[in-house]
C-alpha cells in the first residue's frame, strides 16, 4: 500500500490521514465545495474536490470517489464511518477497479448488513440472540406454548405492525392471557391480522460492543465498549472497559464475538452488538458494525494499540501481529462526543461560525476533531465536532480527568453539548456506572421538567 | 393584504418532498393552511418540515429542490385568503 484515499471528512479523515502518514503511507483527501479549507484537505499529500456541499453529491458518489482514486493513482480507498463505508457495492467497485477496498469483503459486509441473516450467522455459531417467536403465533395456546420457551417478562406486538404500535409488556403466563385477546383483536382490526410475536422484554439492557480484529484468516478481540448512554439510539458518551460486566460475561462476550468473526473469515476491524440484560447478566447479539467506529478510541487508550494502522497493515496483506495474549486493557478510557447541537432546545442542530476554539490537552487527554478557531460548521454533514477522549489508571480518575479537560474546553460561536456532559459528571448512578440504555433519556426528560 | 413569505428557520438542504418515492407536499397554486407543511429542509442529518405559517394560495417557491438555502431565506410565497369583515 503506497497511496490511500480517504473516502470521508471530518474528524475520522483526520484520523485515517494521520495513522496512515505514521505507517509512511502517501494519502489522498476527497472533499465537497463545502469542505475546501478543511483540515483533511490540508493534512492530505493531495486533495481532490468531488462535487457540490450536499453529500448526495459528494461523499456518497461512490463513482466519482473511484474515478479520483484512480487519477490520483490512489491503490487503496478507506471509507472512515458512515457514508460509503457499510455499502457491500461500493466495496465492489473498489476491487473492481484494482484497488484495495480498507475493510472486509463485500460479500461479508452484504451478511453482516441485513440483520435477520446476520442473526442466522449469529444462531449457527452458536450466538444467543434474543429469544423470540420467529413468525407470529394466531392464538393464546400458541402464545403461551411460545412463551415458554422464550421466558417472562416479554413483549407482545402485531406481527403485522410497525414501529412501537401496540406493544404490551407481560411479566408472567396470566398477564399474556389477560392480554393475547385484545391485543390480538386490535392487530386485527388495524392491520387485518391479528398474528403476534412474541419476544423476551429487556427491562434494563446495556449496550455493550466488542472491538474485533481479523485477518480472513485468524481473528482477535480487543476488548469490549459501553455504549448504552445514547439519545435516540445515538451514542454520546462511551467507555472502555464496561463497568457493568463481570469478568465471567466479559469471556463468554469476546469468546462469542471471535467466534462469529471468525465464521464468516472477518477482515479489517470490526465490532460486536450485544444487550446485556443487567438483571440476569444474559447477552444477546443485536447486530455486527464492519466498519472503524466513532468510538474506536477508547479501546486505543486501553489497549495501546492503533485500530486504523491495524486495519491498514491487514488490508496491505500482513497478518494479525498481535496474539490474543498480547492484548490487554489497562485502565479506563471516556469518550464524550461534542457535537454542534443545542441541549437546551431539543439538541436542534446548529451549524454556523465558529470564533475562539480552545481544545484540552495534557497527560492523557485526547482530542480527535476537525474544528479550528475561525471556521464554519457546515449545515450539511453530522454534528460532530470533537471527541473528547480521556483516559485514567483507573474509572475514578478517569472521570476525574473528564472534569478537568472538559473544563478546558471552549467552543465559541455555535451552542455544543459540552456542557451537558459536565453536568452529567456529577450524577451519582454516572460516577457508579449504574445505568443503561434508557437512563440518558430519562435524565434528560427530568432536567427538562425541572427547568419548566 | 400582504403577500406572505415562507422562510426557513434553519441553514440546510431543501426539499419538495418527503422522501424521493413520495408527491411533493405542496404544488404551485395550491391551497394550503397556515399549518399544512410544504417543504422539508435538512440540517445536519436531520430533517425539519416548515409550514405555510398563513393560508391561502401557494403562488410559486423561490428555490429549486435539493438547493442550498440559508436561515431567514425565502423560499416561498403565499397569497393570503381574504376574510371578509362581517
Amino acid at each position: 500500500m503506497k497511496r490511500l484515499l480517504v473516502a470521508n471528512r471530518g474528524e475520522i479523515a483526520v484520523r485515517i490521514i494521520r495513522a496512515a502518514r505514521d505507517l509512511g503511507i502517501a494519502t489522498v483527501a476527497v472533499h465537497s465545495t463545502a469542505d475546501a479549507a478543511a483540515p483533511h484537505v490540508r493534512l492530505a499529500d493531495t486533495a481532490v474536490e468531488i462535487g457540490p456541499s450536499p453529500a448526495g453529491k459528494s461523499y456518497l458518489a461512490a463513482d466519482t470517489i473511484i474515478e479520483a482514486a484512480r487519477a490520483a493513482g490512489a491503490d487503496a480507498v478507506h471509507p472512515g464511518y458512515g457514508f460509503l463505508a457499510e455499502r457491500a457495492a461500493f466495496a465492489a467497485a473498489v476491487a473492481d477497479a484494482g484497488m484495495v477496498f480498507v475493510g472486509p469483503d463485500a460479500s461479508v459486509i452484504d451478511q453482516m448488513g441485513d440483520k435477520v441473516r446476520a442473526r442466522q450467522v449469529a444462531a449457527a455459531a452458536g450466538i444467543p440472540t434474543i429469544p423470540g417467536t420467529a413468525a407470529g403465533v394466531a392464538d393464546l395456546a400458541a402464545g403461551v406454548a411460545a412463551a415458554g420457551e422464550i421466558g417472562y417478562p416479554l413483549m407482545l406486538k402485531a406481527a403485522a405492525g410497525g414501529g412501537g404500535r401496540g406493544i404490551r409488556v407481560v411479566d408472567d403466563e396470566a398477564g399474556l392471557r389477560e392480554a393475547f385477546g385484545t391485543a390480538s383483536k386490535e392487530a386485527a382490526g388495524a392491520f387485518g391480522d391479528g398474528r403476534m410475536y412474541l419476544e423476551r422484554y429487556i427491562r434494563r439492557a446495556r449496550h455493550v460492543e466488542v472491538q474485533v480484529l481479523g485477518d480472513g484468516a485468524d481473528v482477535v478481540h480487543v476488548g469490549e465498549r459501553e455504549c448504552s448512554l445514547q439519545r435516540r439510539r445515538q451514542k454520546m458518551v462511551e467507555e472502555a472497559p464496561s463497568p457493568g460486566i463481570d469478568a465471567d460475561v466479559r469471556t463468554a462476550m469476546t469468546a462469542a464475538a471471535v467466534r462469529l468473526a471468525r465464521a464468516v473469515g472477518y477482515r479489517s476491524a470490526g465490532t460486536v452488538e450485544f444487550l446485556v440484560d443487567d438483571e440476569t447478566h444474559e447477552f444477546f447479539f443485536i447486530e455486527a458494525n464492519t466498519r472503524i467506529q466513532v468510538e474506536h478510541p477508547t479501546t486505543e487508550l486501553v489497549t495501546g494499540i492503533d485500530l486504523v494502522a491495524e486495519q491498514l497493515r491487514v488490508a496491505a496483506g500482513e497478518p494479525l501481529r498481535l496474539r490474543q495474549d498480547e492484548i490487554a486493557a489497562r485502565g479506563w478510557a471516556i469518550e464524550f462526543r461534542v457535537c454542534a447541537e443545542d441541549p437546551a432546545r431539543d439538541f436542534l442542530p446548529a451549524p454556523g461560525r465558529v470564533g475562539r476554539v480552545l481544545l484540552p490537552a495534557g497527560p492523557w487527554v485526547r482530542v480527535d476533531t476537525w474544528l479550528e478557531p475561525d471556521s464554519a460548521v457546515p449545515p450539511f454533514y453530522d454534528s460532530l465536532l470533537a471527541k473528547l477522549v480521556v483516559w485514567g489508571e483507573d474509572r475514578h480518575s478517569a472521570i476525574r480527568r473528564s472534569r478537568r479537560a472538559l473544563g478546558e474546553l471552549t467552543v465559541e460561536g455555535v451552542p455544543t453539548t459540552a456542557g451537558l456532559f459536565a453536568d452529567l459528571l456529577e450524577e451519582p448512578w454516572f460516577g457508579t456506572g449504574t445505568f443503561h440504555t434508557g437512563t440518558l433519556e430519562q435524565w434528560l426528560r427530568d432536567r427538562r421538567e425541572a427547568a419548566s | 393584504m400582504a403577500r406572505h413569505e415562507i422562510v426557513s428557520p434553519i441553514p440546510g438542504v431543501f426539499y419538495r418532498r418527503p422522501d424521493p418515492d413520495s408527491d411533493p407536499f405542496a404544488a404551485e397554486g395550491q391551497l394550503v393552511t397556515a399549518a399544512d407543511t410544504v417543504c422539508l429542509v435538512e440540517v445536519m442529518k436531520s430533517f425539519h418540515q416548515v409550514a405555510a405559517g398563513a393560508a391561502g394560495t401557494l403562488i410559486e417557491f423561490l428555490v429549486e429542490n435539493e438547493d442550498v438555502v440559508e436561515a431567514g431565506q425565502p423560499v416561498a410565497v403565499i397569497e393570503p385568503t381574504v376574510i371578509e369583515a362581517g
